[in-house]
């Protein structure tokens, strides 16, 4: 166990060490941030001047090198724009995503769950069809479109909740902004899971132990609350924890159309400013973020399935 | 990851009856296998809707010329923000209202049909043939090489996908040849983990060592033997995939990158569009809304059914 532990944080780095080189190379190949620092009638002995200052003439690897020692200590460099050091920018930013993408996560969830439960044991039921439309309805819209309904019909139409902004001072207000963009981001995985926790619950249902359980007596609640849904829930945990990585993902568009004050939509700025440095820090916090909740998510599965073995 | 293993769990107690019926059952049954597929198509009545959809999308992509005979990039400042025929102050000339540089929506709509499809299948064929072949060959050989492709694919997946999209795209510039790229690299993995776990499953079947004993070569191997074996599996990712290219030229279009402004995409007129959600011109945005999910909505009914037909195992994508 120990040894698969430390195995797996072995390749979660290596990881994260291929996410950042991948985004480095990348980004320098998008042009030179110093031509749009410099002021615009700048001569180009000037231009060489603030390149050879800011390291930019030197080859790529170094620079990379460079980034990583300092990344490791936590220093992801300034901003070319903001003049602030990266991390401060993108750890001012985390708790709006992470605020937004848990708001998301439990509305998933905890919607998901009963109700993929109730259409997997009305199987053909009025509601198991009207769920499943309603879930393949909803895998199907795009993230930015159901915003701008959900802006179009609450914010314009009924005028009772805001269109853009995190909201400033009071619990109250603060969740009145949270809701639209929460339900936004949340609907394609809530869509999504629902699916898989009757799909999955469907098959276990057809399995020996069930009927074993069910003609010792128990009541189908326990059969279905203590039997079936633990099996049936394995595979959505799996799922649950790369759903997690995508809505932090996803909270780019969302964060994009109720201009949400988080780290998607300081990425998407960077980019079309080419704000380098802190393009590279924010996908590599992200990165670390993604593959901790992964290696998280395999642990706990080792823990609910003991079919797993670690080896 | 834990779900990938257990799918070579599965596909590796497939093994013992997989060969027989591969050489076997198959070869008989494929005259006949046209007419099934269409009668099991047309028991499902959502997949029937969804291919119906899908027809509605293609006809309207290449026919586009004569539904409409308005053009689609320009428009007269003038006619601008007009509602749609049935509604007050709506003309018959603008079925569906124009955007604000009084460009014909509906029209629009009918041309930006062909980008999504043709962005959603170049792409996804991209896609597959890297995934295909990187799947093969890390299931084949193994070892080192092996090793490096999978963990490109989890360095990939450990990115969200957007913002490698949007890195790509910000060194390799506009047009709609680069968001096919953008996309057919970034759509890849899929295929290769599932490719790679069927092939570490059928290489140990008996015909592929029958192969082997009789001298083929290695390329003759993985593509004449074991690729057909997975031909399912990629059908049914493939018809996913199109449906989420879709959905992620969109989302791209949205945000403003990859094709230019001028370009009808659905994305993008729904990105225009938005500037004008609280004053009242509800019609910009809409159309173009519903027509993507319609589409992807067509392409994933049509995916389930495809997916119970061919593949059940594949069911917890």
């Amino acid at each position: 166990m120990t040894r698969y532990i430390i195995r797996r944080l072995l390749q979660s780095i290596i990881v994260v060490l291929g996410v950042t080189l991948l985004v480095f190379v990348v980004l320098f190949q998008t042009g030179d941030p110093v031509v749009l620092l410099a002021s615009p009638d700048a001569t180009k002995e000037e231009i060489e001047q603030i390149r050879h200052e800011m390291g930019f003439d030197r080859p790529w690897y170094i620079q990379y090198a460079d980034f990583l020692g300092n990344a490791v200590r936590g220093d992801f460099g300034i901003s070319l724009r903001q003049k602030q050091p990266v991390f401060k920018l993108v750890w001012e930013r985390i708790p709006a995503t992470l605020e937004l993408a848990v708001a998301a996560f439990v509305l998933s969830v905890s919607l998901a769950v009963p109700v993929g439960v109730i259409s997997a044991t009305r199987r053909n039921s009025i509601w198991d069809n009207l769920s499943m439309g309603l879930a393949l309805l909803g895998q199907s819209l795009p993230v930015f479109f159901l915003g701008v309904m959900l802006i179009f019909i609450f914010a314009g139409k009924l005028k009772i909740l805001p269109s853009y902004g995190r909201g400033d001072g009071g619990l109250l207000t603060e969740l009145q902004h949270l809701i639209l963009p929460a339900v936004t981001l949340g609907t394609f995985s809530l869509a999504r899971t629902a699916r898989l926790v009757r799909s999955s619950l469907l098959e276990v249902l057809g399995l020996e132990y069930i009927k074993t359980a069910r003609s010792k007596g128990l009541a189908e609640r326990v059969v279905i609350m203590r039997h079936a849904l633990k099996n049936a829930l394995i595979p959505v945990v799996t799922v649950l924890g790369l759903e997690f990585g995508t809505l932090l993902g996803g909270a780019v568009i969302t964060e994009t159309v109720f201009a949400w004050p988080g780290v998607g939509r300081l990425v998407i700025n960077a980019i079309q400013q080419r704000d380098f440095p802190v393009v590279v820090g924010a996908v590599t916090i992200i990165a670390v973020v993604f593959v901790v909740l992964n290696l998280l998510v395999d642990l706990l599965y080792g823990a609910l399935d003991p079919r797993v073995r670690y080896s | 990851m834990a779900n990938q293993d257990d799918a070579v769990v599965g596909a590796r107690s497939e093994v013992s009856r997989g060969p027989l019926t591969a050489l076997g059952a198959a070869a008989p049954t494929k005259r006949r296998k046209t007419p099934r597929a269409l009668r099991s198509l047309l028991q499902n009545r959502l997949a029937v809707f969804g291919a119906l959809m899908l027809v509605l999308v293609v006809v309207a992509a290449i026919a586009a010329p004569v539904l409409s005979n308005q053009d689609p990039r320009k428009g007269v400042i003038v006619d601008g923000k007009k509602p749609p025929s049935w509604v007050k102050g709506g003309s018959s000339e603008h079925l569906l209202g124009t955007d604000a540089l009084g460009r014909d929506i509906y029209t629009r709509i009918l041309y930006g049909a062909r980008i999504s499809l043709v962005v959603g299948i170049v792409a996804v064929l991209l896609a597959g043939a890297i995934g295909v072949t990187l799947g093969l060959i890390s299931g084949y050989y193994g070892g080192r090489i092996d090793d490096v492709i999978m963990r490109v694919a989890e360095i990939q997946l450990a990115v969200p996908f957007i913002l490698f999209a949007i890195a790509i795209l910000a060194v390799l510039g506009q047009g709609l040849d680069k968001i096919i790229i953008t996309l057919g690299i970034t759509g890849w993995v899929t295929y290769g983990r599932v490719v790679r776990g069927q092939v570490l499953a059928w290489k140990q079947a008996e015909f592929v060592e029958a192969a082997r004993a009789i001298g083929a070569r290695n390329l003759s191997i993985m593509v004449k033997h074991i690729l057909p074996n997975t031909f399912a599996s990629i059908i049914v990712i493939a018809s996913f995939a199109v449906a989420s290219t879709i959905l992620a030229e969109a989302s791209l279009s949205f945000l403003g990158l990859g094709v230019p402004p001028d370009v009808p995409t659905w994305g993008g007129m729904v990105a225009a569009g938005r500037d004008y959600i609280l004053t009242g011109q509800w019609w910009m945005y809409t159309f173009p809304g519903i027509a993507i999910m319609l589409t992807v909505l067509g392409i994933n009914t049509v995916g389930d059914w495809l997916r119970d037909y061919l593949d059940p195992r594949l069911n917890n994508m």
